[in-house]
């Protein structure tokens, strides 16, 4: 596994993780993200409606808290977690925790995680000597890469740690690939690449699509703000609208709705014959619109855990790639105005 | 006591289906239904997507799978999201995006099973909305009024639905007043050109009443037949019976919608009896249960027996999830919180609902009807012999022998 950097602009890293994989001829781009699972499998989609979705990263983040309990059954199949959860061809990442449900550590057993490369955790909390200290001892070990670890938390508590992180990854080489757990709002997203982060988790869309939400931000730091609002069908009213529920909303758990999404349970989308964000390419946006989503999510139909993570999904890597696009060609201050633009 | 047929029902409805094949000795029949959204092969299964939705699988996969009708429910759909709503998204198959055929039942048989406070009268079911608890009257009126709002390819009548397990005269009463019910809704039916209006023979397990309603009802000449009130609590011997006595006395060039049935064994006993079109939730209610067809019966896939099964569900089944999944992921799966897993049996299950109808259409056109029951049965029971009496009784009523 070997990472070059294409460039380095204010801190942000952009490159290619090459030679991955069993065959080493995988290669995934960064900044990028990982695609969510629970029990190997991504969240409501089978692989006829993940296939549907463009832009799907090529690792996935399997959970160990899931695996743990197949450890008996993997031993057994001997053919590897990939051919058991039907991703045979996928890279795939091992993480201790889930980032939606984090349990208490106790299940590492190291026979599930033979001949894969061992991805270094920096600890330390909120001290800097420890953090540092951390840093310096993992970056000695001959890992793969590093975890950031403990970053989690609301947007208040990550702004005190975005200097921690600073000083962490500039104690990191630079040829290893940099991931961080727990952080997946956009504008969060945004702030630790400038940090020197590189790989994110995706589940951001998954909690989105939990609460019946679909992300409408944008990312399309050509359009001019005009453009940009009629892409989000956004009226004044809908804007004031939003405007009312962030203020009604109570400060503290990164859980609640953001202003990165809709909510297609209010009734203002009952009648909405429009696509979830007009110009997406995903199925559920070519397919069908805010009323039919409002109506599944109104009477508890399956189908809409279906289509919004095909959204959500979809959305999300676009923002990736977005983020790789703009760093490409010079226009991540545009991009990181834009999103903070968004931002509550 | 039945009503004159009106003028409109006295001209000549479409004749939407077609005779490919016929089974020389029981009544089975392959066809082909033309509908406005295409056509349909039959003998079909018509998997039930109550909602606007074949629960949690996209319109794209159901084609992939080879559906091309399938069910939605007015009763529910009359009430959320509605039928004005349904009518300003391009009807029902603008709503849920469904390129291909759509069957509305009438609302009737939720009416009576779902709702304790519904009253029937000869006006109509009155019944309260268990969202807002306001009273509607649902008459045969306002049923294809819902139904042509919605633009189902079939519609069907408004029908006085009495659970089989009823004897007396609630049966006759209810029998006689669905004739009259098919007339009003006749009468009513604003799009005759777009939407096809079934009939729906009653008459319980009385083989008069059941006699009578068929007489009265094939004077009316609508584009296809129902035939409803089977598949509640009855025995299955007298259920086959009734399947028997209406068959006999349907017309052969019309569709035969048996309705509500689904298990496997049913659905080839019905054939051979001469029904061409079935619906039912089974199948993909126990897909969500975690319950998988086979040819043999089915898997229960939460036992702890599959926890180390690395074979498909069916090696021979062409389905994506049987394709790609050992029943051991699928067992892992079932027991997370991911819902995925309750897809990949939905896909499954109505794969092969639809495999199973494909593989009897075919035998017929081939003429080896007869033979593909005794294979279907040996498969499903060990030994054909040892198939339930009644559906060694109905096949031996049509001419197929077992032993």
């Amino acid at each position: 596994m070997k990472l070059s950097l294409t460039k380095v602009v204010n801190g942000c890293r952009l490159g290619k993780i090459k030679n991955l994989g069993k065959t080493r001829d995988h290669t995934m781009d960064i900044p990028g993200c990982l695609l969510y699972t629970k029990t190997g499998c991504a969240p409501h989609l089978t692989h006829h409606t993940l296939r549907n979705i463009h832009g799907v990263p090529a690792m996935a983040q399997l959970t160990l808290s899931s695996l743990a309990e197949q450890h008996e059954v993997l031993t057994e199949y001997k053919e590897g977690v990939g051919k058991f959860i039907g991703m045979p061809e996928s890279l795939l990442y091992c993480s201790l925790h889930d980032p939606v449900s984090p349990c208490p550590a106790g299940y590492v057993t190291n026979k599930v995680l033979q001949k894969s490369v061992i991805i270094g955790v920096i600890e330390g909390g909120d001290v800097m000597e420890e953090r540092l200290r951390s840093a310096r001892e993992t970056a000695k070990r001959p890992v793969g890469g590093f975890l950031l670890d403990g970053f989690q938390g609301n947007p208040t508590t990550l702004e005190t740690r975005l200097c921690l992180l600073s000083s962490v990854t500039a104690e990191l080489p630079e040829d290893k690939p940099r991931l961080i757990s727990g952080i997946g709002r956009p504008d969060e997203v945004l702030k630790c690449i400038e940090r020197g982060v590189d790989l994110f988790e995706s589940f951001f869309p998954y909690q989105v699509t939990e609460r019946g939400g679909a992300l409408t931000f944008s990312f399309d730091y050509q359009l001019n703000p005009e453009e940009m609002l009629l892409q989000q069908n956004g009226t004044q009213e809908e804007i004031k609208c939003v405007d009312q529920i962030k203020k009604m909303e109570i400060t503290g758990c990164n859980q609640e709705i953001t202003s990165f999404e809709i909510n297609l349970k209010e009734k203002m989308y009952q009648e909405d014959f429009n696509p979830l964000v007009r110009g997406c390419s995903c199925y559920c946006c070519k397919n069908h619109t805010r009323a039919y989503l409002h109506h599944l999510l109104v009477t508890n139909e399956l189908l809409a855990g279906v289509l919004l993570m095909m959204h959500n999904f979809e959305h999300y890597f676009g923002f990736f790639h977005s983020i790789r696009e703009a760093l490409k060609h010079d226009k991540l201050a545009q991009l990181k105005e834009l999103i903070h633009r968004q931002a509550s | 006591m039945a009503g004159v047929a009106t003028q409109a029902s006295l001209e000549s409805a479409p004749r939407i289906m077609r005779l490919v094949a016929e089974c020389s000795r029981s009544r089975a029949r392959a066809g082909e239904l033309r509908l406005p959204h295409g056509t349909v092969a039959t003998p079909v299964f018509m998997p039930v997507g109550t909602q606007a939705t074949m629960k949690g699988i996209t319109t794209e996969q159901l084609d992939a799978l080879g559906c091309r009708i399938c069910l939605g429910n007015t009763y529910h759909l009359g009430l959320r999201p509605g039928p004005e709503l349904i009518q300003k998204a391009n009807g029902l198959h603008g709503f849920m995006n469904w390129p291909h055929n759509l069957l509305t039942d009438s609302g009737g048989f939720q009416m009576v099973s779902l709702v304790s406070l519904s009253e029937v009268t000869e006006e109509g079911v009155r019944f309260r909305s268990p969202y807002d608890g306001s009273e509607t009257l649902l008459s045969p009126e306002k049923s294809v009024q819902i139904q042509n709002a919605l633009g189902s390819d079939i519609i069907m009548q408004l029908d006085d639905v009495v659970s089989s397990t009823v004897t007396g005269p609630r049966v006759e009463e209810a029998m006689y007043r669905s004739i009259r019910w098919l007339d009003r809704c006749i009468a009513a039916h604003q799009r005759p050109d777009k939407q096809n209006l079934f009939a729906i023979i009653q008459g319980g397990l009385d083989a008069d009443l059941r006699a009578t309603c068929l007489e009265e009802m094939t004077k009316r000449d609508v584009p296809g037949f129902a035939i409803g009130g089977l598949s509640g609590g009855e025995s299955k011997s007298q259920f086959w019976r009734m399947v028997a006595l209406s068959t006999s006395r349907l017309p052969k060039d019309k569709p035969r919608y048996l309705m509500g049935v689904g298990y496997a064994t049913d659905l080839v006993v019905c054939v051979a009896l001469g029904c061409d079109m079935f619906d039912c939730v089974f199948p993909t209610r126990t897909a969500r249960f975690g319950s998988a067809l086979v040819p043999t019966g089915n898997l229960q896939l939460r036992k702890k027996v599959f926890e180390k099964d690395f074979g498909p569900i069916n090696p021979e089944c062409t389905c994506p999830t049987c394709q790609k999944h050992s029943r051991a992921f699928l067992h892992a799966l079932l027991h997370s919180d991911n819902t995925a897993a309750l897809h990949h049996l939905t896909v499954h299950n109505i794969a092969y609902q639809l495999q199973l109808m494909s593989a009897v259409r075919t035998s017929i056109v081939e003429k080896r009807f007869p033979d593909f029951v005794r294979d279907f049965m040996g498969t499903m029971y060990g030994d054909p012999t040892l198939c339930p009496t009644w559906a060694t009784d109905a096949l031996a009523s049509v001419g197929i022998t077992l032993g």
